[in-house]
Order: structure tokens, then sequence, then C-alpha cells
């Protein structure tokens, strides 16, 4: 089969694509979109009707995921790790529930926050729903994993989670691919009170998924990802999970580690190999990239048993994503020092392209808030978040996506009259829509901002579930229709639009306002294809 | 054969075709390739990189280890400078002089370009200039990466075929004015050596 040059987003969307997927359903986020992306760009996804468009948040995503499930056929949901706090009333019950079709549930983590509000680590999810979770250590074992995944899943009835984590979703290198196999018949399940999660079927599901624990942690201990690696030098043992065990290989020209090492690449974790790597070593190091999950399981509450190393004892760093020198120190490995950055360099922090019109949006609101003072504005989640930094200082708040209407609400029950709302048309689609109605029944006296750049623009400008469809769902949510005003944000209508926004924020209700101007980074893109697409005709 | 290279720029100046450019002529002579790229919220202009790794082994990660890089190779002079800790005692930086001022604080020309010659080893060149006597200043990506040809361990055929491929698309004459820049940043990277 062939080899490809692949991102390790785009390792997994390739070997979803061959391993018989149907449908990929997902919601944009760092680190995760490429994969989705690569399926719509993908001519074998085409050919064979793999289904394959962005759905309005995580929850619905994994939802439309597990129905495709439920009808027998191969599903794959996409999301990054702050995704799954949205999907997870639907992941969780998913795994009370059960697999049909084979169920692969890819959470894309950010240790560093490159790109993110928190660091949090997918594989605690995993574990609070029981089901198995892979993590793959480079693309090649992404490609590999995701089609294992299918098969795991059917074999087990069960949603599978595969774990990854940045660098290895936005690094690209050489993935052997292998045969594809057909996509599955509908076929509904054997038994049609499967999905029905009355407390009677519930418990009796709970059960069975408890049961098969010991099938799966059997099967985490024979699938191949999870191997002790025989070395001679039994002073230190060291657990490798997923990519970390790349730092580590690093760290010794042509490989040749001198400490037995467990690689952990699936979960749950295969006790027999961690025992053995316990009995045999004198300490333990614990290499994981995210949450030290297996380091406390393995100190346990009173850190009684032999010395285990790693992020809880400071051997390596609390917070953080690791990498060859953070694991090579806790090795005792001496590193040169690099240079230092000269002092001349300055920061340069992401900002809003010239010509946003998020920039003349919120120059207007800053000049209509200007008389009642700074500190009134909650905000969101997208490109429109960088105003909170100067020049703009325009924000102040930033929490989970659709956090904007409802904190608006809760600060004006408090007292905090005018309070206003800003929120990109993504994200309030996503989940902005539930704040607007509480406020609508509350009457709340909040002025909300949709900026609708008509794209999901921070995340690359995906489609928008929101386009063309704002003023209508306001309106059937009940905000009155001479409290909706479309605005053109641009500068030479900087004053009436700053007359608009003061009129409504005088307006002791729920008002909506529209700066409405495309993302220019979308529509550079659609001129570009456009003029491709005349040149190509003639 | 074994080469660790930063690529160093501002969100939206292209260092990715850079980085596709010696990927593709990696694989044509079936070396091993790693690249780490940097996607989402710093592409919004904020300072980007890619850690490029190319070799003839296998290679574990997909960061370089600090203090570790034989290349750094920046299309904007202040970015050169960033990723200093990277660079290994015996590397080079290559970089275009022409700076992205974004911010109100960027340092004054003189004293960042006095930063860049204390270094031992660099190669510094006006890549707009260069771009735009070739045909255009679009091309200025090609020059800093013609400037690193010297360096990357690379056949200069692989490099030149790969800019054909990943322009070709585009049609003959844009090829022509890549391979121009291309060779212009090379020429002049050989004779400051
Ligand atoms: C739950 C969750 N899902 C996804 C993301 C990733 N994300 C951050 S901003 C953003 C796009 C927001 O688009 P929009 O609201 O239209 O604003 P724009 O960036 O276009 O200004 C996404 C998808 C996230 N932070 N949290
Ligand atoms: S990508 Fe679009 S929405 Fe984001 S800052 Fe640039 S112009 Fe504004």
């Amino acid at each position: 089969m062939q080899k490809l040059l692949l991102l390790g987003d785009e390792a997994i969307a390739q070997a979803a694509i061959d391993g018989g997927m149907s449908g990929i359903y997902a919601y944009p986020g760092t680190p995760s979109t490429e994969i989705m992306e690569y399926v719509q760009a993908s001519k074998a996804a085409k050919e064979n009707n793999i289904r394959a468009l962005w759905s309005a948040n995580e929850k619905t995503a994994m939802e439309s995921a597990l129905g495709m499930s439920y009808a027998g056929k191969r599903a794959m949901v996409c999301m990054k790790h702050v995704g799954l706090n949205v999907a997870a009333d639907a992941f969780i019950n998913a795994a009370i529930t059960g697999a049909n079709g084979g169920l692969v549930v890819v959470a894309a983590d950010d240790p560093s926050m490159h790109s993110s509000q928190n660091e949090q680590d997918s594989r605690f999810y995993g574990k609070f729903s029981l089901i198995p979770i892979l993590e793959p250590s480079n693309q090649q074992e992404a490609y590999d994993m995701t089609r294992y995944a299918f098969e795991l899943s059917e074999r087990m009835r069960i949603p599978v989670l595969l774990r990854i984590t940045t660098r290895l979703a936005h690094s690209r290198t050489g993935v052997d691919c292998s045969e594809p196999v057909k996509q599955n018949d509908l076929k509904l399940p054997d038994n049609l009170r499967q999905f029905v999660l009355l407390p009677a079927i519930a418990r009796k599901q709970y059960r069975e998924l408890l049961g098969k624990q010991t099938q799966m942690e059997a099967i985490s201990a024979e699938s191949g990802y999870n191997r002790i690696i025989e070395r001679s030098d039994k002073s230190l043992g060291i657990i490798a999970c997923g990519l970390s065990y790349n730092y580590l290989l690093e760290n010794y020209t042509d490989g040749k580690i001198e400490n037995p090492v467990l690689k952990i690449g699936q979960y749950p974790l295969p006790l027999d190999l961690v025992n053995e790597l316990y009995e045999s070593c004198e300490e333990i190091l614990v290499l994981e990239e995210g949450y030290p999950i297996i380091e406390e399981l393995l100190r346990g509450l009173l850190n009684k048993s032999k010395p285990i190393k790693g992020r809880l004892d400071g051997t390596l760093p609390r917070d953080g994503e690791l990498n060859p020198v953070i694991v090579g120190n806790a090795l005792g490995k001496k590193y040169p020092q690099g240079q230092a950055v000269p002092e001349l360099v300055k920061n340069r922090p992401p900002k809003l392209c010239d010509g946003c019109a998020h920039t003349d949006a919120f120059l207007a609101l800053n000049e209509a808030l200007a008389s009642y003072g700074r500190g009134r504005v909650f905000s969101d989640i997208g490109c429109y978040t960088l105003s909170a930094l100067e020049p703009l200082e325009a924000i102040n708040s930033c929490v989970d996506m659709g956090a904007s209407i409802s904190m608006a609400i809760g600060a004006a029950d408090a007292g905090l009259v005018p309070a206003v709302a800003a929120i990109g048309d993504s994200t309030f689609t996503h989940s902005g829509m539930t704040g607007l109605l509480d406020a609508v029944n509350n009457n709340s006296p909040i002025t909300i901002i949709i900026l609708d750049n008509s794209t999901t623009g921070m995340t690359g400008g995906q489609t928008s579930s929101a386009f063309g469809k704002i003023e209508n769902i306001v309106r059937g949510l009940g905000v009155p229709e001479e409290h909706i005003k479309v605005l053109k944000p641009l500068r030479k209508y900087h004053n009436e639009n700053v007359a608009v926004i003061k009129e409504e924020i005088e307006y002791q209700g729920v008002s909506i306002i529209i700066p409405r101007r495309e993302c220019i980074q979308t529509l550079s893109r659609r001129m570009r294809q456009k003029a491709k697409a005349k040149t190509m005709n003639i | 054969m074994k080469k660790d290279i930063i690529l160093a720029g501002v969100g939206g100046q292209g260092i990715l075709s850079i980085a596709a450019c010696i990927g593709l002529a990696a694989l044509e002579e079936t070396l091993y390739l790693k690249q780490a790229e940097v996607h989402g919220m710093s592409q919004r202009g904020g300072a980007v990189q890619s850690n490029l790794r190319l070799s003839s082994d296998p290679i574990a990660s997909d960061l370089i280890p600090a203090g570790k890089a034989d290349l750094i190779v920046a299309v904007e002079p202040m970015e050169s400078l960033r990723y200093l800790p990277m660079l290994d005692p015996n590397g080079w930086i290559i970089t275009s002089i022409n700076p992205f001022v974004n911010i109100p604080d960027y340092p004054e020309m003189e004293h960042l370009m006095k930063e860049i010659w204390k270094l031992p080893r660099y190669i510094t060149l006006d890549a707009n200039s260069m771009a735009k006597d070739c045909g255009s200043i679009k091309a200025a990506n090609m020059v800093v990466l013609g400037a690193a040809t010297p360096f990357l361990g690379l056949e200069q055929n692989s490099i030149e075929t790969a800019v054909k491929n990943l322009f070709k698309n585009k049609g003959n004459e844009i090829v022509e004015l890549n391979l121009k820049a291309l060779r212009a940043g090379r020429n002049h990277a050989l004779k400051q050596i």
C-alpha cells in the first residue's frame, strides 16, 4: 500500500476512510480540525459517499455519530479536549448504551495551551466512562490505532476513545497505509432496547459495561500497543505513555535505552505489565503527556510505596507539554545550554488581522460604553477574544463557548446594568442560543452583540452553522423585532454604529446587535478560488 | 545524514511553503522526515515556527531538543533571534533582513542587525529586493529557502524538483520565477559562506 506524508490528524482521517467509516461528525477546534478537513477534501471519501459536514457543536456531533453507530455503520466524532466537556453527557451515556457499528471518539488535547483555555487530559474522560482509550505515540500508530479502534469498538460493542495531543496532531511524517475495507451495511442493533437508558435497562447495561472491564484489560495486555522493553539497568523502570515515548527515545542515540520501559498506548492499564515493571525495578519514572494519571494511581493516596517519580514529585514540571530536554533532564542527561534570547526580541502576540470587522465593531462598542466605565463586556471564544488585548481592551471575560450571554444575565441580575455580551456567529449557534432563551425569559437588561463574520474564523474559516440564520433564530427565541439591529462594521459608519449601540444599551430588555461583515481571510480565499475557476473556464 | 531545522516567521508569512519544499525534496531522497507545524491561535500575526527534522535514520521526537538545531531559517530578522536557545553552538542562522513590524515596541533595525552580526555563523539577505529583482516580491520565501540550500544536506536537484512540483499548478511562469528566486538566494549564500 502507499506511503503518504501526513499530519497526525490526517493519518487518523485517512485511516478512518480506509477503515470503512460511513460518516464523520465534528465541530472545529485546534488541534483536531484537520481530521474533518482532510475527509472533506478527500476524493476517496467523496467516491464512497462518506458523510463529512460540520455539526453545530460537539454534543450534536457526538449524538449524530452515535445514531450512525445505532444503524450499524462505522462513525467517527472529533473535537478538541474542551469539546469533550460539551459532548460529555452524550459521551458518558454512550458508554452505557454501547455501540452497534464501530464508534470512535477522537479527543485532541492541547498541553501547554497553545490554542486553548486549559490543558485538561481526556484520558480522565475515558477512564470515567469505562471505555478503552488508545493513545498513539506517532503518526503511524495514529493510523494503525484508528483502524484497530473501529474493530475493537465492534468487537466489544462500546465506543473507543482515541486521545491525541497537539504535537502529534500537527506534525507531518511518512505513514504507511493498509488495504481499505468496505463500509458496513445498515443493521439495527440485535436488541432494540440497547439504546433505551430507562433506569431498569441502564442498570443492566451498566453492569454489562463493568463486566467487560476484565476483558478490556486483557485485550490491552495482548494488543501489542502496551509492551515491556527489557533492559538490564533495573535501578529505574520507565512508564512512557503516548508521545512521551518518542521524547524518551530521542535521548538515546540509536535507541539504546538503558532501563526497562513499559510503553503504554492502550487503556485500561494492563495491570500485569505494570506490576512486572514495578516489581523488577527499584524506582519508577512515569512520563505522561498531560495530567499525572498513572503516576497518581501508582503512588496511591499515601505514597508509601517505592519511589515514584514524575510530575508530582518535581522530577518533571507539574504542567505543560513534555519535550526531549525535559525528559532528558529527568533521566539526568546533560544538555548544552543554548544561547539566551537577546533582550531586544519582543513578544509578538497574535492579533486581529488588519481590516478585520471585529476591530470596527469593538471601536464602536468601546465608544458607546465609554460613559458607563470599563468592566461590563462578557465575551466568548473566537478571533474576537483578541480584542481583550491592546489596543482595543474591549472585553472582560472568555470562559467557555456560550458563556458570554449567560454570564451577562447573572451579572445583570446582580445589578451590573447595563451588561453586554459579545459573541461570534459560530459560537452563538454552538451554545449561545440557549443562553439567549434564558435572557428572553428573564427579560434581562442586556445587549448582545453577535459578531457575524459569516465563518468560524479562529480555527481557519470553516462554514458556520449560523450562516444566514441569525435574525430568524433570535426572532424565534423571542427578541422583539425593534431590538434586532444589523450594523455594517466599517470605519465610515462608526458614528451611526455608536448611536445604535448606545440606544440599545439604554433599553431595559434583551436587544441584539449584529455587526455583519465577512472575515477578510475567507473573503480573500473566496476571491482567489473565484479567479482560479474563471481562468480554468477560459 | 541528519538535519534539524527551525523555520521561523510571523503568522501569515507562509513559512509552511518553505517547509513543504524541503519536505518534498527529502522525500525525493527517501529520507525520514518529521515536521511539527504551528496551527491555530498564533497564525493570526503572532510569532510562528516549525520544527523540521530530516534524517537517513528513523526520527523519534517531533520536536528538536533545545540547543541541537543545525539551522534557523527565518523570513523575518527579529524572529530569527527568538529561537536562539534552540540553536546548536555550531549552527547557522539564515535570515531575511526585511522586518515585519506589527507591534509598537519593535526594536531599531540597527540594534537588531548588530545582534545578528554578533553570531558566529549567519547569512543575512534582503530577500524582498532580491525577489523583486527576480520578478515578484511574493517569491521572497524562495529566496530565503535558496540561501538555506547550501546547508540542508540535500541535492540542489531534488530541491528544484520540489519547487517545480509545489508551483506547477500555477503555471510555467510562476515556476520559473520561483526557481530564479531560489537560485538567487543560493548564490548569495555561497558568496557569504
Ligand atoms: C467547546 C469548544 N469547542 C471548540 C473550541 C475551539 N474554538 C475556539 S474559537 C472557535 C471559533 C469561533 O468562531 P466564531 O464564534 O464565529 O468567531 P470568529 O473566530 O469567527 O471570530 C472555535 C471553534 C473551543 N474553544 N471550545
Ligand atoms: S481571521 Fe477573519 S475574523 Fe479572524 S482576525 Fe482575521 S479577519 Fe478577523
